[in-house]
């Protein structure tokens, strides 16, 4: 298949405005990403999916990942002077990240027998800007792993045909698979408890 | 009568039996299982019905499908936090005298998926169970020989006095609240009048051995 780079600058120039970024894999297995914008999300879909060269016809893949606020610690040696002298000073600089709710589709060409295609599609943060084009008219095999995604970690898919919780209950506010998630407290107890779940039991025996 | 004179009868060729014998006979020798399953151990359940194991040697093999003709109810499988209420409805809707069989690890604690937020720990927080099976899951005989348990309880009731059976007192109840949907788990969690939870050490996190009636 193309490259990551060839495939981001042919479709940044058919789709004027969009940006896509490469998300790369420092692991072994160097597995690199497209992060779409948001905005563009449908059109750069169709474009993969129609493109001659990619013809990314099959979504086998679609999940969700939560990322969290978080906060980089960075230590930075400066020179200074002070009182006349050359001092060295070490200085911690703390940088925040907002955390935000990603999906991830793994994207794969039947016709053409090549793939996976990785993009990415992220919200602006975790608690209202949680909208996210759906992709479901582009891979209709989609449908059902957006709504588990909507029920398990809460981002809503504009355009989805058939936006419902799968898995737990209407009527269920919660979800679950947001790292902030705290589950009923139904653990009463546990015939062999250790560690954090002899203290859940624990905490009902008051 | 006492046995040595029935020995005696029966030696003769004179048959006795009295009427709580006759009728203990009867019920347990033809329990009507309903057909349902909830995940793999369902798969179990279906071979210990079939011909290698043949539970119609113990006289169960009637599967109904409706709940109505049902006496025996199998949980074969992990009852999640959303199918419980429809277990407990199916309960409700069996006629009495009726016996409930968890089968396998989740059903009777929640088993490997314990400690998920979507699976109900153990079917006996909402409806009395006669039989716990442990396994995972079980093997076709660990169910025979649950059969072969309840019925032995069923022949050792009374029928008359204070530890008469369930369906032969007239105040205590045949059918169970269901438990409702709620925000973020079924509510109530549990039914308090049939399972609270066994007092843990807390020093070393052990249940004590008290039976919590």
């Amino acid at each position: 298949m193309e490259a990551l780079e060839s495939i981001k600058s042919r479709i940044e120039a058919a789709i004027p405005g969009s940006k896509l970024t490469i998300v790369a894999d420092t692991g072994s297995a160097a597995q690199h990403s497209l992060w779409v914008d948001s905005g563009h999300g449908r059109e750069v879909a169709a474009v993969l999916r129609d493109d001659p060269q990619l013809r990314l016809d099959y979504a086998s893949n679609v999940t969700g990942v939560d990322w969290l606020d978080k906060v980089m610690k960075e230590t930075v040696k400066t020179k200074q002077v002070i009182e006349g002298v050359d001092r060295e000073i070490q200085q911690t600089i703390e940088t925040k990240h907002p955390g935000y709710l990603e999906v991830v589709y793994h994207l794969y060409s039947m016709e053409l027998k090549h793939g996976p295609l990785i993009i990415r599609l992220r919200t602006d943060n975790r608690s209202d800007q949680v909208r996210l084009p759906s992709l479901t008219p582009i891979w209709r095999g989609a449908e059902f792993q957006e709504r588990e995604i909507y029920d398990l970690f809460g981002i809503v898919f504009e355009g989805h045909p058939d936006l419902r919780r799968i898995l737990m209950w209407d009527g269920f506010k919660d979800h679950p698979m947001r790292k902030d998630y705290i589950e009923p407290d139904d653990y009463e107890y546990e015939p062999t408890a250790h560690d954090e779940i002899a203290e859940k039991a624990a905490r009902h025996q008051k | 009568m006492d046995d040595a004179l029935r020995n005696e009868l029966s030696r003769q060729g004179v048959f006795t039996t009295s009427l709580e014998e006759l009728y203990n006979w009867g019920r347990k020798n033809s329990l009507w299982p309903l057909s349902f399953g909830l995940a793999c151990c369902a798969i179990e359940m279906m071979a210990a019905s079939m011909a290698r194991w043949d539970l119609a040697r113990f006289g169960a093999e009637v599967f109904r499908p409706s709940p109505r003709q049902a006496d025996l109810m199998i949980v074969a499988g992990t009852v999640t936090k959303k199918m419980a209420p429809q277990v407990v409805r199916l309960y409700n809707q069996m006629p009495e005298p009726k016996y409930v069989i968890a089968m396998g690890a989740c059903a009777i604690s929640g088993g490997p998926f314990k400690q998920g937020y979507n699976v109900l720990k153990g079917i006996d927080r909402y409806i009395p169970v006669d039989v716990h099976i442990p396994g995972c899951p079980p093997r076709p005989e660990a169910l025979l020989h649950a059969l072969i348990t309840l019925q032995e309880k069923i022949d050792a009731q009374a029928l008359t006095g204070e530890r008469r059976p369930r369906h032969l007192v007239p105040d205590a109840p045949s059918e169970f609240p269901v438990p409702q949907y709620g925000e973020h788990d079924l509510e109530p969690s549990r039914n308090s009048d049939l399972w609270r939870p066994p007092r843990v050490d807390s020093e070393s996190g052990i249940p004590h051995a008290e039976k919590v009636a």
